[in-house]
């Protein structure tokens, strides 16, 4: 029972003794002063009636409470709730004026305090400007740096001291993404974040020994020390890495020290150099030893030929083995040709590029060289291609330039798709009878013109080094007949499209860096004794098909963003569908919004929940009102193979420990008390997102408090009474 | 007449050498893998082993390792594809009488064979 529940009782209590000591004084009184005859008709009237009085005695305690549970509403509850309304808006956690109910003074009490509060809030905000006129000039270069990170063409991590990841680039999540075993369900994120360990991917012994080696040079005076090592990842993918140290600064001269608060790695994933190179050695080894049984197995042959009493039958035989060697050695020349001639294609620096963005690029050059007309065909779906794009593009305008002359084609469509594992990029244009004469294959072996002068490739050698090929194609559409040069072209392993957004604007590139992070943390430090701001947390939300998961209620979306440093770090999100592999409830539909189109062909829990758990690594999982989704967690986690054994913190538990005089804690109350706007509610990622919110509005409150560590704040929120509601 | 085992699973090579060591005078019997050639040492009588570094199921230097404490007196000549110093030293260590390194001189093979039973 609440704190004021048991007042109203203890008061309504004392007022019914006070009432029964009244009658007591009464009575004596009476008894006192009454001449003895009338005090025994009085006692003689009232004597049978001691139950009636009784009752009207307990009846009489009904108005009492009512009017006492009004009261202490009124000056009690409603002065308890300004005190809680006041400090969210001096903490600076909310700036909308305060609406006071309760008493006529109490609401006289608005305007001075709004007042008040205003003055205060003008302050801080000038404060505030002040400061951030102060740290402007440091924010310019960090996002400068940030930036020039990010354009970096090679994988950057920079880590402190305890592995912990203060900035990457682009480069290394989408490198990180390959070596994620949950790629398509976490997108790497588990591997590569602010505030992960690096130690996930590489090995920390190795790690302290690069450390160690570049200290030492330090130590000796090096100016810039570097270590460079190869490793191999879990999931089988060899990365070298070179090591160069972060040194601490001299606070008082601002000159770097010897001494080391991080490293940056630079990362090169070198798995196909090295298949590469271990496929040369094969060959070459397969050339030598199989050339030296052949050689011998010849020249032996041969030498037994010469023997002049050899049979016809003997003859016969060895002649064949001479054939069926040579044959062989031909054989493996040729393989070696062709693998050499892979190898030597593989030096070209072809690199990936969406497909649509080469055919924007190809239109634009064809228009303003040649003045045709390009229309665009089926590149809607993101097809990614390796190739070098220069050549490739100097190719595609010097067709379409010989097309018009020759072929007399002002109209010409770009179009591109996949084919057997191939990309197929067709110059298609109409024919008709005004169409001059038929194009050439042999127009791929002429030099390339670009710009009026020949260049010293043609169309064959731009296809060779794409390994690709040409033809001419022609192809009928209903009473009309199209002619077109097909382009084979290589495919690339698709990539995740990055939003234009990552690179132009700053307030979306911070998230890559936290040098916050280089501050010295200690480890050792047991997690429950950790404060809350210097923990990692993962805010999770789970959508399902129902409210009872012991019922057979399934998951249909898992939503989280992490927090890290105080800061949410919404690039790092996990959003994910889940096929619950059952119907979803017509009820349910409205509220989240998710149809059983929408999680078919998604994957199932079995799949997701091992990449959530990867997700959550060293982590404290918050969620609002967490027994209900940690029980959902946790009904699946047998079948899935994990144990979701985190620190569990709930959102709801801690307003009520901070907020405890407000009626209500759901998320929708507690975001309209913080002044948080809801996007997205009821999907799992703005559930995740907007408990987020509130989890990071609830720290500082919760230190004013005095709970200040995460076991602080377990113990504080089982304490609470909604604590006991169970799943 | 000396009895002497060609063990090879090359058919190619075999050819020349078993008529090579016939016309030598010698009987001749052929094994076309490791585990055969041990069964064949066992089983007879040899002279000399002409074997083959690399074979299936059970490679030459293993059978090399494994009839060498019985049979002290065999000869074994091993035939070999792999040139690099380090493997004709492993088959002097584990005791062949002789690495031949492919390719060879028949001339200079049989020259060799006629030595070693004299």
């Amino acid at each position: 029972m609440r704190r004021l529940e048991w007042r109203l009782l203890i008061g309504v209590a004392v007022v019914g003794l006070a009432c029964l000591a009244w009658l007591f004084i009464a009575a004596l009184m009476l008894w006192a002063v009454l001449p003895e005859q009338n005090w025994s008709a009085l006692t003689e009237a009232l004597g049978n009636r001691a139950g009636l009085l009784i009752m009207l005695w307990a009846f009489s305690l009904l108005p009492i409470s009512a009017a006492l549970r009004y009261l202490i509403d009124l000056y009690v509850r409603a002065p308890a709730r300004l005190a809680e309304d006041i400090r969210l808006r001096t903490d600076g956690e909310v700036s909308q004026p305060l609406n006071i109910q309760g008493s006529r003074e109490m609401e006289q009490l608005a305007e001075p305090i709004n007042e008040l509060l205003k003055r205060h809030e003008q302050l801080r905000s000038e404060m505030d400007e002040r400061i951030r006129q102060a740290s402007r000039q440091t924010e310019l270069e960090k996002n400068r740096l940030a930036a020039l990170m990010s354009e970096l063409d090679r994988s950057v991590v920079v880590c402190n001291l305890d592995g912990r990841i203060l900035l990457y680039n682009q480069r290394a999540r989408l490198q990180f993404k390959r070596l994620s075993q949950a790629a398509q369900v976490t997108g790497g994120s588990e591997l590569i974040g602010l505030g992960r360990s690096i130690y996930t991917v590489l090995d920390r012994q190795l790690v302290a020994h690069a450390v160690e080696n570049v200290q030492r040079r330090l130590a000796r005076g090096a100016a810039s020390p570097s270590a460079q090592f190869v490793t191999a990842t879990a999931s089988g993918k060899l990365l070298r890495i070179q090591m160069s140290p972060v040194r601490s600064v001299d606070p008082e001269s601002g000159s770097s020290t010897t001494n080391l608060n991080g490293f940056v790695l630079l990362i090169e994933n070198i798995t196909h150099e090295m298949q590469a190179d271990a496929e040369k050695d094969r060959l070459l080894k397969d050339l030598t030893e199989g050339s030296r049984s052949a050689l011998a197995n010849t020249r032996a042959a041969v030498e037994i030929l010469e023997d002049p009493d050899i049979n016809e039958a003997m003859r016969e035989r060895l002649l064949g083995v001479i054939r069926e060697e040579i044959q062989g050695l031909s054989q493996r020349l040729d393989e070696l040709r062709q693998s050499s001639s892979d190898a030597w294609r593989s030096r070209w620096p072809l690199e990936d590029m969406l497909g649509s963005d080469l055919i924007e690029a190809a239109v634009g050059r064809i228009e303003a060289e040649s003045g045709i007309e390009v229309a665009r065909e089926g590149d809607d779906e993101p097809i990614w291609l390796r190739l070098e794009s220069y050549s490739l593009l100097q190719a595609l305008t010097h067709l379409a330039g010989k097309l018009d002359p020759v072929c007399g084609i002002r109209n010409l469509t770009l179009r591109l798709s996949t084919h057997e594992g191939r990309a197929r990029l067709d110059l298609v244009w109409p024919i008709s009878e005004e169409s001059g004469e038929k194009p050439d294959l042999s127009w791929e072996n002429e030099p390339i013109i670009s710009g009026g002068e020949a260049m010293a490739m043609s169309l064959r050698d731009v296809l060779d080094r794409h390994s690709g090929e040409c033809w001419i194609e022609e192809e009928c559409q209903g009473e009309k007949t199209r002619r077109c040069f097909r382009l084979l072209l290589p495919l690339a392993t698709p990539q995740e499209e990055q939003p234009a957004s990552t690179f132009q604007h700053h307030e979306d590139r911070p998230e890559f860096y936290d040098f916050d992070l280089f501050r010295p943390t200690e480890r050792t430090r047991a997690q429950e004794d950790s404060r809350l701001r210097d923990l990692g947390f993962t805010v999770f939300d789970t959508e399902t098909t129902g409210l009872n998961p012991a019922g057979g209620d399934q998951i249909i979306q898992i939503g989280a963003v992490r927090i890290v440093n105080g800061k949410i770090l919404k690039r790092e999100s996990f959003d994910q569908l889940v096929n619950p592999q059952r119907k979803i409830p017509e009820a349910g539909i409205p509220i989240h919004g998710i149809t059983d189109e929408m999680v078919r062909g998604q994957p199932a829990i079995e799949e997701v929940l091992p990449a959530f758990h990867a997700f959550c690594t060293d982590s404290v999982l918050v969620a609002h009102n967490a027994a209900f989704d940690m029980r959902c967690l946790e009904l699946k986690q047998d079948a899935c193979g994990v144990v979701f054994d985190h620190p569990v913190l709930d959102t709801l538990l801690l307003s009520a420990v901070v907020h405890e005089n407000q009626n209500t804690h759901n998320l929708d109350d507690i975001a309209e008390r913080f002044g948080l706007t809801i996007i997205g509610r009821h999907t799992a990622i703005g559930d995740a997102l907007v408990t987020a919110e509130i989890f990071q509005k609830l720290i500082p409150l919760l230190e004013d408090r005095g709970i200040h560590t995460l076991g602080e704040a377990l113990k504080a929120s089982r304490k609470t009474w909604y604590a006991r509601v169970k799943y | 007449m000396k009895k002497i085992l060609i063990a090879d699973d090359e058919p190619n090579i075999v050819i020349s050498l078993e008529y090579l060591m016939q016309r030598e005078g010698h009987e001749v019997l052929v094994a076309r893998d490791g585990e055969e050639a041990l069964e064949m040492i066992s089983e007879h009588e040899l002279d000399l082993v002409l074997l083959d570094a690399m074979m299936p199921k059970k490679s030459g230097f293993e059978v090399l390792q494994a009839v060498r404490a019985e049979h002290p007196d065999l000869k074994i000549i091993m035939l070999t594809a792999k040139g690099r110093d380090t493997d004709i030293a492993k088959g002097q260590a584990l005791g062949a009488d002789a690495y031949v390194v492919k390719p060879f001189s028949t001339r200079k093979l049989a020259e060799q064979v006629r030595q070693m039973l004299d």
